[in-house]
């Protein structure tokens, strides 16, 4: 069974195309892409409304799905639903499960339940540290073998210096990044909001900027030691990203990631509207406008390589508690691409084509996974999405197990029309009508 | 008036002087030989305290005893709340059994806003970690009214650890509303960053701070949680910090020196102060009854409309 697909505007950056090209999806494969391509006797031809724009996959390189240990926050079913629902093809786990996925065991099994799913694709990332305690090497050749991308101990940095030198080292045979979540422990101390006026002003004890700058510079410094790649996840601070800068200015293996949260809302956001919001508590916390700004700075300039959601999902009990007893994190899957369009590609900020650098390229090429570009013969994974639909965010709504989302009844302009994985539509936007694919 | 009060950041200057003038009534209920009207009868008060507090607790419970109400003391030990049930549950246990106020102690910063989101009954946060503590920067502001019958143009200077404190939140927002000039003052380490847009002046010299001002407010020093970390040794705090007669001589000779409680002599104050003629702690204790009657009668007095 063939499809073509005309009608949609193409954004393929890695190949340099833009604009209006048809594309032949072949059973499980890319077959053809090229202008006003003709149907075969055996294909059907799906006129696309105009407006919408057909990308490579969407691949999120931050998400927790939970699974195992914490299946009443979220599953790899539940957590790849949300993700084809979002427009993401592919996801890449965090290892901070219970237990923590370190070794081949534990990633074979987040794979299973992946293919059980069978909607998203599933990168699982293990940990640098067994147990994430930060004192031995995991099984990192073992764990690659599985099928683990990259490296991180996530929800913590590398404990030490000498153990991110070794990871950079050992990790770097395998050509796997170390994807580090920068925090000063100690300068973090039992903060829980970005360290300012508005942390001051309602009591919460204040996380400084510095606290992930100077793991950053750490990391960066140890990446230009060892020729490994280091990846900063969540980056949050102006600070940060002034050391990614410096980093890549002298040729250091460095690349960063941003989330939708950290480029649309700052601290302010605790106070209003909703005072002590627990669904506005994540770490790194939200930071100030000039922080908020930067990001969208680097974000237009090339200095951030990805954007990637960190979806953190957690149950509505873990929430509904006092804002210092609450744990960090908000899901994002399923409002990533809405943020985008309305906050970035709308405002000008970026192009479409960077956004789809942003998001899929880059991602791609930072795991070293297949996708990032619409090759003839590669396996179909494709977004369409829809920059003008208007959409109006609900938490209930959502595939996601948890409801964690600070943007629940935001209305924005860019959504998700259609998820096509392997050549399957996995997921179709009823609001974008029936698209006869 | 409101249905919470949560924080000073949610009044308006006529608001407090309505709590003020009110408080003015209220004081002479607490002269007569029976200290009881029946304005609350009828009425139930949940003090709900998760901190252990004697002052805060005991001015509570006289102010709602003063006016009829009924009232129940809840202590919760903070170590029975990690193996139990979580506050929002504990509110809507205590909600089903429909008081008409509670009083909430926490030592949560947002603990209140958490109630006042899941409750009905008006909530009178008591002190929420280190964000507010409402009524004691009312009873503050009237014993301070009380004596230089105005707080416009005051220098009120507040030493201690301005870090953790809600007194000082509270107070800042207050007095600032009100057209002080609050000067803040302590250790580098225990200044809470970005205070200045809040219209304050901050300083790290207790003799510059002191310097003609109208009040001297002291605030806690917590010297057995600080294990070195913010300043050497107490011995340092008090000779750098610490109020003495004659870092007090600097001040205006009409000075008043108030304090929140408890007190640490010979920390942050040095008896010579606390028990001395400009001392005005005890009055503060005694106001704080009328100033909660005030509160009480405001929220929870009228015909409830809803």
């Amino acid at each position: 069974m063939k499809r073509l697909l005309k009608g949609g505007t193409l954004v393929d950056p890695a190949n340099g195309r833009t604009g209006p090209f048809d594309i032949l999806i072949d059973g499980d494969r890319i077959g053809r892409v090229g202008r006003s391509l003709a149907a075969g006797a055996d294909t059907a031809v799906v006129e696309l409304p105009g407006g919408l724009l057909v990308c490579p996959g969407l691949i999120d390189m931050h998400v927790h799905l939970r699974e195992p240990g914490q299946e009443h926050k979220e599953t790899v079913a539940t957590g790849t639903a949300a993700a084809v629902a979002g427009g993401f093809t592919a996801v890449a786990c965090m290892p901070n499960t219970d237990p923590v996925i370190d070794n081949a065991s534990i990633v074979g099994y987040v794979l299973r339940k992946a293919a059980d799913a069978n909607l998203a694709r599933v990168y699982p990332i293990g940990a640098v540290s067994r147990g994430q305690k930060g004192e031995q090497l995991a099984d990192i050749a073992e764990m690659r073998q599985a099928g683990c991308v990259a490296l991180t101990d996530d929800g913590r940095p590398v404990a030490t210096s000498m153990l991110m030198r070794r990871a950079l080292e050992y990790a770097g045979m395998f050509g796997m990044p170390i994807i580090e979540h920068c925090e000063d422990p100690s300068l973090k101390g039992d903060g829980v909001a970005h360290e300012g006026p508005t942390a001051s002003s309602l009591g919460l004890r204040g996380i400084p900027g510095e606290a992930e700058s100077i793991m950053a510079l750490r990391d960066i410094s140890l990446a230009g030691l060892t020729g490994g790649a280091v990846h900063i996840a969540h980056m949050s601070a102006r600070q940060t990203l002034d050391a990614v800068r410096w980093g890549k200015a002298r040729g250091a293996r460095v690349t960063c990631e941003v989330t939708p949260h950290h480029f649309v809302l700052t601290d302010a956001q605790l106070a209003e509207p909703v005072p002590y919001d627990t669904n506005v508590k994540m770490n790194p916390p939200l930071r100030q406008v000039e922080d908020r700004d930067a990001m969208l700075g680097g974000l237009a300039d090339g200095s951030i390589d990805a954007i990637a959601t960190d979806h953190a999902p957690h149950h509505a009990d873990e929430k509904l508690v006092e804002f210092d007893r609450a744990p960090f994190g908000i899901i994002g899957l399923e409002t990533a691409v809405s943020l985008c369009f309305d906050r970035l590609v709308h405002p000008g900020v970026i192009s479409t084509s960077r956004l789809v650098e942003l998001l899929s390229v880059n991602p791609a090429r930072l795991l070293g996974v297949p996708g990032g570009a619409l090759v003839e013969g590669a396996p179909a994974d494709i977004s369409i999405l829809a920059p003008d639909l208007p959409v109006t965010v609900s938490a209930a709504r959502m595939r996601s197990r948890s409801r964690n989302t600070p943007f629940d009844g935001w209305t924005l302009r860019g959504g998700v029309a259609a998820t096509i994985v392997g050549g399957r539509t996995v997921y179709l936007n009823p609001a974008c009508g029936d698209l006869g694919i | 008036m409101r249905k919470d009060l949560l924080g000073i950041g949610d009044l308006s200057a006529e608001e407090i002087y309505l709590v003020l003038d009110t408080a003015e009534a209220m004081r002479e209920i607490g002269q007569r030989p029976i200290k009881k009207v029946p304005t609350l009868r009828g009425r139930t008060v949940v003090n709900l305290f998760y901190e252990p507090s004697t002052r805060t607790r005991t001015s509570f419970e006289i102010a709602e005893k003063r006016l009829s109400a009924d009232t129940l003391n809840i202590a919760v030990a903070a170590s029975s709340v990690l193996k139990g049930e979580t506050l929002a549950d504990t509110a809507r246990n205590i909600e089903a059994m429909a008081p008409d106020v509670i009083v909430l102690r926490h030592e949560a910063s947002g603990a209140g806003h958490l109630l006042s989101r899941i409750c009905r009954s008006r909530i009178i946060n008591a002190g929420d970690g280190m964000h507010e503590h409402p009524t004691q920067a009312l009873l503050d502001a009237f014993t301070i009214r009380e004596h230089k019958k105005r707080i416009e143009g005051l220098k009120v200077v507040i030493v201690g650890d301005l870090l953790h404190s809600r007194v000082l939140r509270s107070n800042v927002l207050l007095l600032t509303k009100l057209g002080a000039d609050v000067w803040i003052c302590g250790p580098a380490t225990l200044i809470p960053p970005g205070m200045a847009p809040l219209g304050v002046r901050v300083s790290t010299s207790v003799d510059e701070a002191v310097a003609g001002a109208d009040v001297i407010m002291l605030l806690r020093i917590q010297h057995e949680r600080m294990h070195g970390a913010f300043f050497p040794s107490v011995r340092e705090y008090f000779n750098t910090f610490g109020m003495t007669a004659a870092r007090v001589a600097r001040a205006r000779p009409d000075v008043i020196i108030m304090h929140p409680g408890p007190m640490n002599r010979g920390v942050e104050i040095a008896s010579e102060v606390a028990d001395g003629p400009y001392s005005v702690i005890l009055e503060q204790v005694a106001n704080g009854v009328s100033v909660r009657m005030s509160v009480l009668y405001l929220l929870a007095g009228g015909q409830d409309g809803d």
